[in-house]
């Protein structure tokens, strides 16, 4: 079956004409137009709706740009030739590593180390800073909303140290409540690993209290920061996380690069992960010296156009107003709410919207997730269904799978409005010709 | 092309099947899932009584997407009275030529559940999971 793309085209000058039906700040409208990929019908006359924004975010123009302009201007190595190319490809590539590190409050720029996204990120933690201090018969504490990334790291540590997991549980309707935590830590707890916004649900985590009381143990606190810093909910400056684990494709930048942001003195007690050039300062054929922070832990050529990009759209969110873009994202998931309880049979999972960001878990009576999915595609509504890498999670909710319908700062209500009129039809597809299935 | 999807006899499949539900004995049976789609399937045959190298009949039991239960009850309906062998030797291209429309690749995994799953049970040579977890025939 062909799937048509349109392909990628600039958006005319005028104003896009958007009958919204919550305010949204002329500027959130006028934003649209740097994303190109939102302009375009996923087949002839129907236009692309996105709302899997908690898989992968749209890349605005800023950021296409900055990697095509590496790639077309100063395609060089970093930290090794003394070229111009290789001097204006090292620095474009360490400030977007300055840049990052102002986005999330860090101290120092060193405490920024690149990876491939928040799963090498955790992978990192687990095999270097846990291998290294961890022994058997520590606990570490994570919780039932986990994404697979940070669960599986764990579980592969706890099999091969004999560490022992343990898990907070969640309420009925999707929260982590500090108390939960604290029931399951303990005297032995050495590692406290939770994520900041749950990518199922959209529960908000409330860190400051499980970051107080696992400190209060000597715990560190790992938090898995992969939907909860494109929203910007997490600055290092205020809350005191010991490591923040995130993904640059989920904030506007480019696929391949992500972060691990580590306080100086649990990186510098670290062992590399992985050895290579770069990440040695001087090496004889019996051992090596480790190079200084960050790059002890980036061996080898690291993806430096992705890193650029990212520093590009991290200047791209900085220059947002995150006030307003906070108050729009709550807004649409409010207006979600309200629009999807209009349709018969939709079940939304996980708390009310005060509790949580711009993610929307679906359970559709008589339509199974993948249905659904496929049957919103013909609308253009894009949207995610599975179990989004949280198998634990829907073993807790009871449900084999679950559709996700996600938003960012360039959604609106009419992009719910086209969602709630897809998810009707396919009711009126699947579940309205029922029920013939003997009993 | 993307209606095809579902059409009528496709649901009446995932929703009408007469092969759904369980054979008083089974001979051969197996269970498995899709783990990232949440899609189970239960499939079980009895073999005829004078020619025990032929299918007699067949059933499924289990829950998900409709391209996954419409291929588990296309399945029932083509091995009953086919050889074993025959059956064993079934492919994909058989399974996706029954269901008549084209299958994505993250589609495939929902339509060669069931044929996966008899191989399993011919493989095995068990009845697998006993009667009575799913719903009657």
């Amino acid at each position: 079956m062909g799937r048509r793309f349109s392909g990628i085209i600039p958006r005319p000058a005028h104003p896009r004409t958007m009958a919204t039906a919550v305010p949204t700040t002329p500027a959130l409208d006028d934003l649209r137009a740097d994303f190109p990929a939102l302009d375009q019908e996923v087949r002839p006359g129907v236009r692309l709706t996105y709302l899997d924004n908690a898989a992968t975010t749209l890349k605005p123009w800023p950021v296409i740009r900055a990697v095509q302009a590496f790639d077309a201007e100063y395609p060089a190595n970093v930290h090794r030739g003394i070229h111009t190319l290789s001097e204006r490809a090292t620095e474009a590539y360490e400030s977007a590593r300055e840049k990052v590190a102002r986005f999330i409050g860090a101290a120092e720029v060193e405490e920024v180390v690149w990876t491939r996204g928040t799963t090498e990120a955790i992978n990192l933690i687990a095999q270097s800073w846990g291998r290294t201090f961890l022994k058997e018969g520590d606990e570490i504490v994570l919780s039932d909303l986990e994404h697979h990334a940070n669960l599986i790291p764990w579980q592969m540590l706890a099999k091969e140290r004999g560490v022992v997991l343990r898990f907070a549980e969640i309420s009925d309707d999707g929260r982590l409540e500090p108390e939960a935590v604290e029931r399951v830590l303990s005297d032995r707890t050495r590692v406290v690993a939770v994520t900041a916004m749950s990518n199922v649900l959209g529960t908000v985590v409330p860190l400051e209290p499980i970051v107080a009381m696992a400190h209060d143990r000597g715990a560190i606190v790992v938090v898995d920061g992969a939907q909860g810093v494109p929203h910007r909910a997490i600055d290092v400056g205020r809350l005191p996380v010991d490591f923040l684990a995130f993904s640059g494709h989920k904030m506007c930048g480019p696929t391949g690069i992500g972060v691990l942001y580590g306080r100086r003195e649990l990186l510098e007690a670290m062992p590399p992960a992985w050895g290579g050039g770069s990440m040695v300062l001087r090496v004889s054929r019996e051992g090596a010296e480790w190079n200084e922070l960050p790059y002890k832990f980036e061996p080898g050529t690291p993806p430096i156009a992705q890193a650029i990009g990212l520093g590009a759209a991290v200047d791209y969110l900085s220059r947002l107003d995150s006030e307003a873009v906070a108050s729009h994202e709550r807004s649409l998931m409010e207006y979600a709410h309200r629009r999807l309880a209009e349709v018969g049979g939709v079940r939304i999972l996980g708390p009310e919207p005060e509790y949580k960001g711009g993610i929307l878990g679906m359970d559709v009576e008589g339509v199974h997730p993948h249905d659904l999915a496929q049957l919103l595609d013909r609308h253009g509504v894009a949207v995610r269904a599975g179990q989004h890498c949280a198998m634990p999670l829907h073993h807790r909710l009871g449900l084999p799978a679950t559709a996700r319908a996600s938003a960012y700062l360039y959604n609106t209500t009419d992009d719910f409005d086209r969602l709630a009129e897809a998810i009707a039809d396919a009711r009126r597809l699947l579940h309205d010709r029922r029920p013939r299935r003997p009993a | 092309m993307d209606d095809a999807f579902y059409r009528e006899e496709l649901l009446d499949h995932f929703d009408s099947s007469p092969h759904r539900g369980r054979l008083e004995a089974a001979d051969l049976g197996a269970d498995l899932d899709n783990p990232l789609c949440g899609d189970q399937i239960h499939f079980e045959v009895a073999l005829d009584a004078e020619d025990p190298g032929r299918i007699a009949a067949a059933r499924f039991d289990g829950h998900g997407c409709v391209i996954s239960q419409a291929a588990a009850s296309i399945l029932a309906e083509q091995v009953e009275g086919r050889p074993i062998a025959e059956a064993r030797a079934l492919t994909a291209d058989h399974m996706i030529q029954w269901l008549g429309i084209p299958l994505t690749p993250a589609r495939r995994k929902c339509g060669l559940l069931a044929l996966r799953t008899l191989h399993r049970a011919i493989d095995q040579g068990t009845p697998g999971a006993p009667a009575g977890s799913g719903s009657p025939a």
